[in-house]
């Protein structure tokens, strides 16, 4: 397995890169159907709410510190939108959470 | 002037980004150096591919010496997300910038980088993802060397903090349009739940975190768009009133 190694990683690193680059490379032009922009414009909105919730609640050392490291990052997302200060400001609440309780 | 301030813009958004990608991949230069790779081995995978999920696979699958159909085959099913993700910033990157910027843009695609990249108004600057990709990615390498090399560093207490930073980010991408758009709010509130569900229905929660991914937003996304079809002049305005 040793000699392969490299081979290995160059054959992951083209695998992955390669379906990261088609789509941006191959659809160069604006896309004319109303269904498919409508479909790519929520894209992110539904990928990243499914990727955060519920592994949130399991991302830490105890559910009740996710659940609070979760409502800490949507209420200081609402109130303040900063994407420094609400990542930071949900670790700093988790820390505490686990600290105290 | 303009691209070097998005470029400026990127850094500061890839701070957050770079600490907990750091944190993340101490665990993967454990588990390589576990598989037997070396540190330079784990930190050389990392600056090539910035893909967890996609690397945990990889490790496995060194270890086990895995033949090269596999480990392709395995690739494309763990990273088939950032098919969509690529999709969507070939519609929102400018349209006249050279070629090769799609080709650089696309090593940065991963789900942080475009959750900010999808996030900036109006259309977007291949710089914002450099300036994003220069301060992630260092934090992703050095995290996977040091988690090699020495294992955690950290006390578990803060690694448990800082695994809340990604998440952090994803929701000061998704929360902000919420406030100004009913139709997103419900779309990210819908997925939540959706996902929820997907977790506790006994035989579905057997698949994958990066599948059901997939299914959820193709279908999830796919009835937004049926339902509330984006009014392109509108809908720009909309986002950034």
């Amino acid at each position: 397995m040793r000699p392969n190694i490299y081979a290995s990683l160059l054959v992951m690193f083209l695998t992955i890169y390669a379906v990261r680059a088609l789509p941006l490379t191959l659809l160069r032009k604006e896309i004319q159907s109303p269904f498919i922009r409508s479909f790519l414009y929520y894209v992110p909105y539904v990928s990243l709410s499914v990727m955060t919730f519920p592994a949130i609640l399991s991302a830490t050392a105890s559910f009740w510190s996710g659940l609070a490291g979760f409502a800490a990052a949507v209420i200081l997302a609402w109130v303040d939108g900063n994407l420094f200060r609400v990542s930071i400001g949900a670790c700093i609440v988790v820390y505490l959470v686990e600290l105290f309780v | 002037m303009e691209k070097k301030q998005w470029f400026l813009k990127g850094m500061r958004d890839g701070v957050p980004i770079g600490l907990g990608y750091f944190a993340v991949a101490f665990t993967l230069g454990i588990a390589s150096r576990k598989a037997g790779m070396t540190a330079f081995e784990a930190s050389l995978m990392s600056a090539c591919m910035l893909a967890s999920a996609g690397q945990f696979a990889g490790i496995g699958m060194i270890a086990s010496g895995a033949g090269c159909v596999e480990m392709v085959v395995t690739e494309v099913v763990v990273n088939l997300r950032y098919l969509l993700m690529s999709s969507a910033l070939s519609q929102k990157v400018q349209q006249e910038r050279p070629f090769y910027h799609r080709l650089l843009m696309a090593y940065g695609v991963t789900d942080e980088i475009f959750g900010i990249s999808m996030a900036t108004e109006g259309k977007l600057y291949p710089e914002y993802m450099y300036g994003a990709a220069t301060v992630a990615a260092p934090g992703w390498v050095l995290g996977t060397c040091l988690g090699a090399l020495v294992g955690m560093i950290l006390p578990p207490s803060v690694m448990s903090a800082l695994n809340v930073a990604l998440y952090g980010m994803f929701m000061a991408v998704v929360i902000p349009p919420s406030k100004k758009n009913r139709i997103i709010a419900g779309v990210v509130a819908c997925s939540m739940a959706a996902s929820m569900v997907f977790t506790r229905i006994p035989g579905l929660n057997r698949v994958s975190s990066g599948f059901q991914m997939i299914v959820l937003t193709v279908l999830l996304a796919g009835i937004a768009a049926w339902l509330f079809p984006v009014n392109e002049e509108k809908g720009e305005k909309k986002d950034a009133a």
